[in-house]
């Protein structure tokens, strides 16, 4: 089965994000006051074929332990669409 | 004698000839090393230069690290030969994990190209051998992603184990304890962020790389010779 996937990656946190900062600091100047916590990352969308879920999620993490994240910076959220519901989560 | 220097070359490099020609200004033979090819065949040393490789798609060398010369590369540095990886070379051999740390965007979100100064922190790496501990050195640095970031656990193992090569006097781009260049623990692989090459020709922003260059062609003689043990996964595979 295709399993549709979402990954999103974002900056460890700690760490600086100076262009989630500079987007911050903007807001307020076009009248969005009280916005906090703006992080910009990366998101990845793909499918999969694998026999369940939880191998396609598997799948999914390999890929981001071994090219679509650097785990020194980044962390890695991975999202599968269309779970069947016995494994969503 | 000659030291002998193979250069590897990505698709998107582009400082392979500056270090070419500022090796060869000291003496040096030099070879470039195409990224598909499996070895890196007889040499004193490696450097990877600076450029953009493989567009530096997804995160700067995060493609270059899977580039079949790499393997040769690392097993090349495993068996103790001298590996220099400057700017964007110095960017693979974080994300091939020769080196600690990683390169983030500029604390500033500016790309920079400026002259800097920076202090010569441990002399026990093929970079500096030659030079004098504590001794100041105007390099020119070109980059958008030199931030130089690692874990606090990492941090303090690589200061307390002498590991940062060089230190910028005035931190320019936000790199955790204004580290410029890092050394792994051996000291035989080093990478920095500043361009020794460009600063290697008095007709240029001086000669202050000369002497890091003159060391990494020492390590580069000191190399030839030693018997190469056959590494797992080398050449034949």
């Amino acid at each position: 089965m295709n399993y549709g996937i979402v990954v999103e990656i974002r900056g460890l946190t700690g760490l600086a994000d100076p262009e989630g900062l500079a987007i911050e600091r903007a807001l307020p100047s076009l009248g969005f006051a009280g916005v906090e916590g703006v992080h910009v990352g990366k998101v990845f969308r793909f499918s999969v074929d694998a026999p369940s879920a939880a191998e396609a999620r598997r799948t999914a993490q390999e890929m981001c332990d071994r090219l679509l994240a650097n785990p020194v910076i980044e962390r890695a959220e991975i999202r599968v669409l269309d779970d069947p519901p016995e494994s969503s989560t | 004698m000659t030291a002998d220097v193979g250069i590897v070359c990505f698709p998107g490099s582009n400082c392979e000839h500056d270090v070419a020609q500022a090796l060869q200004g000291l003496g040096a033979s030099t070879r470039f090393l195409w990224h598909g090819a499996d070895q890196v065949g007889e040499i004193g040393a490696v450097v990877i230069p600076g450029g953009f490789a493989h567009g530096d798609y997804l995160r700067p060398g995060a493609i270059a690290r899977f580039s079949p010369i790499m393997r040769a590369v690392a097993n090349f540095a495993v068996d103790g030969g001298p590996v220099l990886g400057i700017c964007n070379g110095f960017q693979v051999l974080t994300e091939a994990g020769l080196l600690p740390g990683a390169l983030t965007r500029n604390i500033g979100l500016r790309f920079i190209c400026q002259t800097v100064e920076c202090t010569v922190e441990s002399v026990a790496s093929v970079l500096t051998s030659a030079a004098t501990p504590g001794s100041v050195l105007r390099l020119p640095i070109n980059h958008y992603e030199g931030n130089y970031t690692c874990d606090p656990a990492t941090l303090a193992e690589i200061e307390a184990r002498g590991q940062i090569v060089l230190r910028y006097r005035e931190n320019p781009n936000g790199a955790m304890n204004a580290i410029a260049g890092v050394r792994n623990p051996t000291g035989n692989v080093v990478g920095l962020m500043p361009h020794p090459e460009r600063a290697s020709d008095p007709l240029g922003v001086g000669t202050d790389g000369v002497v890091l260059l003159q060391s990494l062609l020492v390590a580069a003689l000191a190399r030839r010779g030693v018997s190469r043990r056959p590494a797992p996964g080398d050449a034949a595979s």
